[in-house]
């Protein structure tokens, strides 16, 4: 039994340095990691979005209309657009999910109110994930006592008592009660499978290389790209049972609204079950054992969990924080999931996140197979 | 393809670069079809990237070369199809049963009537009450069995085998070699990289390759001709501190100790004679000629290989 000894022990340490410095992978990792994740949650994460998009609706303009549109935009929260026409295309809006909030105000309103018939002005909110609209929403009764206040001078300084002189009714739409799982359980579906399937199909091109076997492949006739689909369909398989474990939870324990097709939501598992593993064999073909294939994973999954909306409202997120977010095909599975689920959308409407995954997939598949080497060079 | 009715290899000045090392040096082979050739060499000197240059495996830096008439470089599909090369270490996939191992292969070359294909391999190589046995499982001896009958499954013309014995017990070695000689009996060309000079002796022709570059060529005959060395066989006992004490003589060029005796060689047969005489006088040991083996030459020709080399270097 010795005692210990400086000397082994700086031997060791000599050796962990040396070795972590010709192991570029994991050293990029030990740097990156805290960089990225200090880039994402101290710029682009902010779980207290204002700007949002919202519709207006005025049946009748009026001095009065046009100073509470002007305060909700002064509020920040409210990123009024172009008056839309009619509810329909307002509503559609809604479904699509290019505007968060379509703003009403009845036919008559202006005028009931000067009446002092406390009229009422309808929100309606894309309540899917209620953290991103619950900070805005709890501000209008605020907005709305200001704005009487303001304007309702002179004459009219009569219809200025304690309580506020017109109503706001907002309506939740899709997710009246606010409920968090409604949007967190489809979205985990997508968080599972991008890690599993990314993680699971990373290894199998690293894997052959590693054990030796690679080799044997090469010597075959077999071809890259008979390869590198035929080693992603058991995945493929595997997704779907994922898919169908969370669906089935998602109902089960959660309740949470099945209100669109099944068969579109399968379709969509699919396709982001394509861009899963088309990123995973790619990476496989990138690393060069299984250690720097997990690695990689890890590497593509932080930003997916952190920028696709998931974990933290995507309209929040500074402008150029929401264009990484959409490349990632969580991010469109993500709204597919919950346009599907909770809204209720068809084809037309989900289009929109439909392309970017195909694109997304051709792109990846491209570098997956110009990265496989025919030869051991 | 007339080429290929005459070489199953030809290559010429093969060179391969990894990095700043000069792993293959302009290698030419010439193979003839059903002869199986002995490729033989140090490790790290070149034997395993030559093999991988000849399927295909490799693109080499210069040089040009065909295997079965196929371009080595160009036509790297064809000689996929009709070369089987066994690697060094065992590739094939130790989660698969043996069975699962010899269809999947077959599947690879695309081979019509599989099942049966796969039956006969099975049967052929006594590997049938085994076919359901996880390939990790299997000892040494029975995964070289099975590389070797996974790389025959699709009938190929040339066998390229890199080290197939090594780490295989003497029995299973013989039976290998047996079964090599029935598929070149067959018109089969065999390229195999060995240690054992006991399988350089059944080759047909052998080379030798070290540091990257070829130093002999021919039958074992031709190769100890070429080497144009003398031995000298000394019996006894304290052969370690002879074979010092001798190795410094000028007639000497090397001493290889086997066991109780002392193989001595040298350029010149009687000045060999004499220094032995002289510097052993009076210590009783037997002392005769003998005719030198493929091993003394092999020897002596890594010696002069490395002594070329660390001149070059210097």
């Amino acid at each position: 039994m010795s005692g210990w000894s400086w000397t082994r022990w700086w031997g060791i340490v000599l050796k962990e340095f040396r070795q972590l410095r010709r192991d570029r992978v994991s050293f990029a990792m030990v740097i990156g990691v805290p960089i990225i994740q200090m880039v994402l949650f101290g710029y682009a994460i902010n779980s207290d979005p204002r700007h949002l998009p919202t519709a207006v609706i005025v049946h009748e303009p009026s001095e009065f209309t046009r100073s509470f549109v002007a305060a909700m935009q002064h509020s920040s929260y409210f990123d009024v657009l172009p008056a839309l026409d009619s509810e329909a295309l307002a509503t559609a809006a809604l479904d699509r999910g290019e505007v968060m909030f379509v703003l009403t105000v009845p036919p008559g309103f202006t005028r009931s109110l000067l009446r002092g018939e406390r009229p009422d002005l309808l929100v309606e909110a894309d309540a899917t994930d209620p953290t991103a609209t619950g900070m805005a929403l709890s501000v209008l009764p605020e907005l709305a006592r200001q704005v009487a206040l303001r304007e309702l001078d002179g004459p009219w300084l009569k219809l200025r008592p304690a309580d506020p002189p017109f109503g706001v009714i907002v309506h939740r739409r899709y997710n009246p009660e606010g409920i968090t799982q409604y949007n967190i359980i489809p979205g985990l579906m997508g968080v599972v499978m991008s890690m599993t399937l990314v993680m699971m199909t990373g290894l199998a091109m690293t894997r052959e290389r590693e054990r030796g076997t690679m080799e044997n492949l090469l010597a075959t006739p077999v071809q890259p790209l008979e390869v590198i689909t035929g080693k992603i369909v058991p995945y493929v398989l595997i997704g779907l049972v994922q898919a169908t474990v969370i669906l089935l939870g998602a109902r089960g324990l959660f309740d949470v609204p099945f209100s669109g097709n099944l068969l579109a939501v399968y379709l969509a598992a699919l396709l982001f079950i394509a861009a899963s593993l088309a990123v995973g064999i790619t990476l496989s073909s990138l690393a060069r054992n299984q250690l720097q294939a997990v690695q990689l994973t890890i590497f593509y999954f932080l930003p997916n969990i952190l920028l696709s909306g998931f974990m933290f409202p995507f309209r929040g997120m500074p402008e150029w924080a929401q264009r990484i977010g959409s490349i990632l095909p969580l991010t469109h599975f993500n709204r597919l999931m919950r346009g599907i689920l909770l809204k209720g959308n068809g084809w037309a409407e989900q289009w929109p996140h439909i392309w970017p995954q195909l694109l997304f997939t051709a792109l990846v598949m491209l570098v997956a197979v110009l990265a496989y080497r025919k030869t051991l060079d | 393809m007339t080429i290929g009715n005459e070489w199953a290899i030809a290559v010429d000045g093969l060179n391969k670069h990894f990095g700043d090392k000069h792993v293959v040096n302009n290698l030419s082979l010439r193979v003839r079809p059903g002869e199986i050739f002995g490729f033989l060499g140090p490790n790290g000197s070149g034997k395993t990237t030559s093999i991988r240059l000849m399927c295909g495996l490799l693109t080499p830096d210069s040089g040009s070369g065909s295997c079965l008439g196929y371009d080595i470089v160009r036509e790297a599909e064809q000689i996929k199809r009709n070369v089987g090369y066994m690697t060094q270490k065992f590739s094939y996939w130790d989660d698969l049963t043996i069975r699962e191992n010899l269809d999947f292969v077959a599947r690879m070359y695309e081979m019509p009537d599989r099942s049966a294909v796969v039956a006969r391999a099975l049967d052929e190589l006594g590997l049938a009450s085994r076919a359901g046995q996880l390939a990790g499982s299997l000892s040494g001896g029975w995964k070289q069995r099975l590389a070797l009958a996974a790389c025959m499954l699709h009938q190929p013309r040339l066998l390229l085998l890199d080290e197939p014995t090594a780490g295989v017990d003497p029995t299973a070695r013989r039976d290998f070699w047996a079964e090599l000689h029935r598929l070149a009996a067959k018109g089969i060309s065999v390229l195999v990289s060995t240690h054992y000079m006991d399988e350089a002796e059944r080759c047909h022709k052998l080379a030798y390759i070290a540091y990257g570059s070829l130093l002999a060529q021919g039958t074992a005959g031709e190769i100890v001709a070429a080497a144009g060395l003398a031995t000298v066989c000394v019996r006894g006992s304290g052969l370690g501190s002879v074979a010092e004490q001798l190795e410094r003589h000028p007639a000497v060029s090397q001493t290889v100790v086997f066991g109780d005796t002392l193989h001595v060689s040298g350029r010149d047969l009687p000045a060999l004679q004499h220094a032995v005489g002289v510097e052993l006088a009076g210590r009783g040991l037997g002392i005769e000629v003998i005719p030198t083996g493929l091993e003394d030459v092999f020897i002596h020709l890594m010696k002069q290989a490395r002594d070329n080399f660390a001149g070059a270097d210097a």
